[in-house]
């Protein structure tokens, strides 16, 4: 299915945005998401974004204070991945302007449409930004 | 009136979400009383008839699921109460929260599908939308069967923002209603030739997917494919159509010759690491038989190696890893950037590094590579280390010890292993020292001198961790005591004070090691005064000890007196095993010690000292071999037998097995009894079947031959040879099987005739248990057993008829079938004459199969 889950989680190890393509329980999520945190967070700028954890592979990369980290079947692209989580954040920037934190849990429910639009299935569907926001605005403009 | 007036100022004074976050974030310690204070609140509010009010909890409490692990399965229902507001904002809550916390087992689910149907068929296209990401999220069998017709207009809407989500749904849909293939492949299929990015995209994407699952059916469509693996210029789509060649390529090897072309061009064009990394990633996984490919393949991946970037370093080595088994010269051409990167500063890196080095792993540099894998073991981090540790394990005893051929470095190297500060890998150690000492007899030498290292050192008896280890040791000590030239030092190891911080089972080991060096001293000491009744036995060598294994009087008895003092003190202890086998030692030594003493004096051979020593020996020195892991499995469950019952029961079914042939015997018989009569009952069976063999009667030939069959196990070798055991190709070792009767298909490899004839040292025969025919190979999940295949298989069927030029094709294809068909039958022939294995009958059959529905091969390839 290619993409299992996308996780946003903070420096502290707050998860700020959990997805996932695949049904798991809250206590397997919650275990999961621990378990993720802690590996990816001990690690330095020097080693490679790559983990493996359990059947996953986890591709993340970290913008100042914010993680995020993505679940993947074994034969997905790595590089394509940190791709996609480039233009997850560059997207994000481009709609709310410089995006930190703070906007990301002000508003989840945005980050989750831009997500939605890009991801279904677990498959990355689309990589335009000005398609993705599309959507968006015009909700913008409606409120 | 207090509640409608509560439930006004609800919703008057309802907190938003943003309200609960700010709220949130001012918590600092009280999180969780403030997250119960506002489900308190959201189930208040989710109540009310109010829709705005209502969608609003909804909204809050799919935060706290989401990101505080809050249980919001109690809401279903109210999720589908929102979603069927009118308004946008409403049903976008309301589908959100649905698609985050429904599943297969969500009681309410069968309510949303008429919702779903009326979004779907929305002429709002963000409605639309919504409906189809929810679909695509929790979609059932039930839901994707009812919804198939709206998925099958959707994918034909004029709206690419529609389209391209209908066609993100279809890989739900398929995979739980499979019949929906009937309807919905056409038009997914056509939108393969799409010109717009954004439905390409999501197309190749859902076709990834398919091929992943399925290779095969997808086999027809691959000029499509490659016309955009020719064509496109989106990273996206390239990298998602060389997924689906990797899988096409590696089930149809004329593709690989096909897509090798443009998949260099991509390679030699692009900048993007992504897509460079996933041509590099095909052309190693899949079309590695291609040369000019491979090459540049393996040129990109000494580009990444030599990068500074972590993440193309350890792709690269992820690459060579791909590659390594086929062709190792690539991992060969970059060892030094493999080795480096043993060192790095990531343990993934480092990782990947290391299993690249055991790929190399041959028996020519088997010890060059340990030697500096050991250096890094002891310089290590404790994972790390232990990684190394069970990489050299696992690799070394790989196929029986496979590419060692000198064992006697193998056994230092064990031993020096077990000295390495971190080593956690005491089980494995173990195992292998023992199995090394029961399958090569030339090695048992220095196995005892590697186990007396460790034995004698008290050291060692602090780590728990090596614990097994020493437990090994022990074990090999006594058993294969007659290798060493100190029995006395062995036995005084053996029982050393600081044993005491053995567990139990492991002390047990000890004290019977013991027992056996002593039983092996006293056995030299006896047989040794029988032929030299000359008065010259030394007794004036200070060190107590005449010659070799030469014992005096002195020497056993100061033995004697040492393995005595010792288990004193073993024979009060709690643990019942430690305090029986010492009470057993002790009292086999009060028994002989007086009549050693005798013995100095009389010239009687016979006494009953030496007797009891003789017979002892006799039991010691029957030679242990090694037992197929598998051996138990062979034997088959016999029909009827309860483990778990009474065993009263048992009485019953022994009785049923045994009167038809042994009316005469009394109902009670002991268990040898009936042993020896199975086993005579076997050889009478043999028997028959050797003459029967000669005998002209077909069906009780059969019958026993097929007995012999079920129940090889039991059947005593004959050293007849007959038909019905050829094929495993046992009867050349049945000399062999009499050696070791435990395990049924043993053979001893004899050396391998490719070995180079310089060697020092030739290598020691390894007794290896024969287990290629236990390898259970199942076949192969057939593809077309899957709904999901069959579904396509027939729609692609379907579509070669329907145009006119794919027609043509079709025929062809069909030819070019036949053609294959008779090739391999050819080649069958050929195989017939050979005859060999069991594996091979069956691999013939598998093609056999493949060969009678021919796969439809797309012209372009031929």
């Amino acid at each position: 299915m290619g993409i299992r889950f996308i996780l946003m989680v903070n420096k502290q190890g707050q998860t700020r945005l959990a997805q996932y393509y695949e049904w798991l329980t809250l206590e397997e999520r919650r275990a999961l998401e621990g378990e993720i945190v802690r590996k990816c967070l001990a690690r330095n700028d020097q080693q490679c974004s790559f983990v493996e954890h359990r059947n996953y592979k986890i591709v993340y990369r970290r913008y100042a204070s914010l993680f995020f980290m993505v679940g993947v079947d074994d034969d997905e692209n790595e590089l394509a991945i940190l791709e996609f989580i480039h233009l997850l954040v560059e997207t994000m920037d481009k709609h709310f302007g410089n995006v930190c934190e703070l906007d990301i849990m002000f508003h989840l429910e945005k980050a989750h449409f831009m997500l939605e639009e890009m991801v279904m299935n677990g498959c990355i569907v689309e990589t335009s930004k000005a398609n993705i926001l599309s959507p968006i605005q015009l909700m913008d403009k409606a409120h | 009136m207090s509640s409608t007036s509560n439930s006004l100022m609800d919703s008057l004074f309802q907190r938003s979400l943003e309200d609960l976050i700010k709220g949130l974030r001012l918590q600092i310690l009280g999180e969780s009383t403030f997250i119960s204070k506002s489900l308190d609140e959201i189930r208040r509010e989710i109540k009310q008839t109010d829709l705005s009010t209502k969608s609003i909890a909804l909204q809050k409490l799919s935060y706290l699921a989401a990101l505080h692990g809050v249980d919001m399965s109690w809401a279903a229902f109210h999720a589908v109460e929102v979603v069927s507001s009118s308004r946008f904002a409403h049903k976008r809550i309301g589908y959100h929260a649905i698609a985050q916390s429904f599943n297969d087992q969500t009681p309410v689910l069968l309510l949303i599908t008429n919702q779903l149907r009326k979004d779907l068929n929305s002429s709002n296209e963000y409605e639309v939308s919504l409906a189809l990401e929810c679909l695509s999220r929790i979609g059932t069998d039930d839901l994707a069967r009812d919804l198939t017709p709206e998925v099958f207009t959707l994918l034909g809407s004029g709206k690419a923002f529609v389209r391209k989500k209908a066609i993100g749904v279809v890989l739900r849909v398929f995979d739980k209603y499979p019949d929906a293939v009937k309807v919905c492949f056409k038009r997914l299929v056509e939108n393969l030739e799409s010109s717009d990015p954004q439905l390409l995209s999501a197309v190749v994407g859902v076709f990834c997917e398919l091929t992943t699952k399925d290779p095969r059916s997808y086999l027809p469509l691959a000029p499509e494919f490659y016309k955009i693996l020719v064509d496109s210029r989106n990273n996206w789509v390239l990298i998602k159509v060389l997924k689906i060649f990797s899988k096409l390529a590696s089930i149809e090897p004329r593709l690989a010759k096909k897509v090798a072309d443009p998949i260099c061009e991509h390679m030699r064009r692009t900048v993007g690491k992504s897509l460079v990394f996933e041509c590099v990633r095909t052309v190693v996984s899949s079309l590695s038989d291609q040369e000019t490919a491979l090459k540049l393949a393996v040129a990109k991946i000494r580009e990444f190696l030599v990068e500074d970037d972590p993440n193309l370093k350890y792709l690269g080595l992820h690459a060579l890893s791909i590659v390594a088994p086929k062709h190792l010269w690539a991992v060969l051409e970059n060892k030094e950037a493999v080795v480096k990167a043993l060192s790095d500063e990531d343990p993934n890196v480092k990782l990947e590094a290391l299993h690249l080095l055991m790929a190399m792993v041959n028996e020519d540099n088997v010890s060059e590579i340990s030697r500096i894998l050991m250096n890094y073991a002891l310089k290590s981090d404790p994972l790390f280390c232990n990684e190394i540790i069970g990489s050299i394990l696992l690799a070394c005893s790989r196929n029986s010890y496979e590419i060692i051929v000198d064992f006697d470095w193998y056994l230092s190297l064990l031993g020096e292993m077990a000295r390495i500060p971190h080593c956690q890998k005491g089980k494995e150690i173990e195992h292998q020292l023992i199995d090394i000492g029961t399958r090569v007899k030339d090695a048992r030498l220095e196995l005892v001198r590697v186990s007396r290292a460790l034995l004698i050192d008290p050291a060692l008896l602090g780590n728990q961790f090596l614990h097994p280890i020493l437990s090994a040791a022990a074990w090999a000590l006594g058993e294969y005591v007659e290798f060493s030239k100190t029995p006395y030092e062995i036995a005084e190891a053996l029982l050393q004070p600081r044993t005491c911080l053995l567990p139990p089972s492991i002390r047990a080991i000890y004290i019977h090691s013991a027992f056996k060096v002593l039983v092996f001293s006293l056995g030299a000491y006896f047989s040794a005064k029988e032929p030299t009744s000359s008065p010259l036995v030394p007794e004036s060598t200070t060190s107590g000890f005449s010659s070799v294994n030469g014992f005096t009087y002195k020497s056993i008895s100061s033995l004697l007196n040492m393995i005595e003092l010792g288990l004193c003190s073993l024979s009060g202890t709690l643990d019942v095993e430690v305090q029986e086998r010492a009470k057993n030692v002790l009292g086999f030594i009060g028994m002989i010690k007086h009549e050693i003493a005798e013995k100095v004096t009389s010239q009687d051979s016979e006494t009953e000292a030496s007797r009891a020593i003789a017979f002892m020996e006799d039991i010691f020195s029957e030679e242990l071999g090694p037992v197929s892991s598998t051996a138990q499995e062979k034997i088959p469950l016999p029909e009827g037998l309860e483990l778990k019952e009474n065993l009263e029961d048992l009485q019953e079914i022994c009785r049923e097995v045994l009167e038809p042939i042994d009316d005469s015997k009394s109902t009670s018989f002991s268990p040898s009894d009936k042993i020896s009569f199975s086993i005579a009952k076997l050889r009478i069976r043999d028997q028959q079947e050797a003459s029967s063999s000669s005998s002209p009667e077909p069906k009780s030939a059969y019958l026993l031959a097929e007995h012999r069959k079920r129940h090889g196990l039991y059947y005593l070798s004959s050293q007849k040879s007959d038909d019905h055991n050829d094929s495993n190709g046992n009867n050349n070792n049945n000399n062999t099987l009499n050696e070791y009767p435990p395990a049924n298909e043993i053979s001893v490899d004899s050396f391998n005739p490719k070995k180079k004839m310089n060697q020092s040292k030739p290598r020691p025969v390894v007794v290896k248990l024969d287990e290629g025919d236990e390898s259970k190979t199942k076949p192969d999940a057939s593809s077309n057993d899957e709904p999901l295949s069959r579904a396509i298989q027939t729609a692609l069927m379907g579509k070669g008829k329907e145009k006119e030029r794919e027609k043509d094709n079709h025929e062809r294809d069909l030819d070019s079938g036949v053609n294959e068909q008779s090739l391999r039958r050819d080649k069958k022939k050929k195989k017939n004459g050979e005859k060999r294995s069991k594996h091979r009958s069956r691999r013939r059959r598998d093609e056999e199969v493949s060969a009678t529905k021919p796969v439809e091969i797309p012209d372009f390839l031929l």
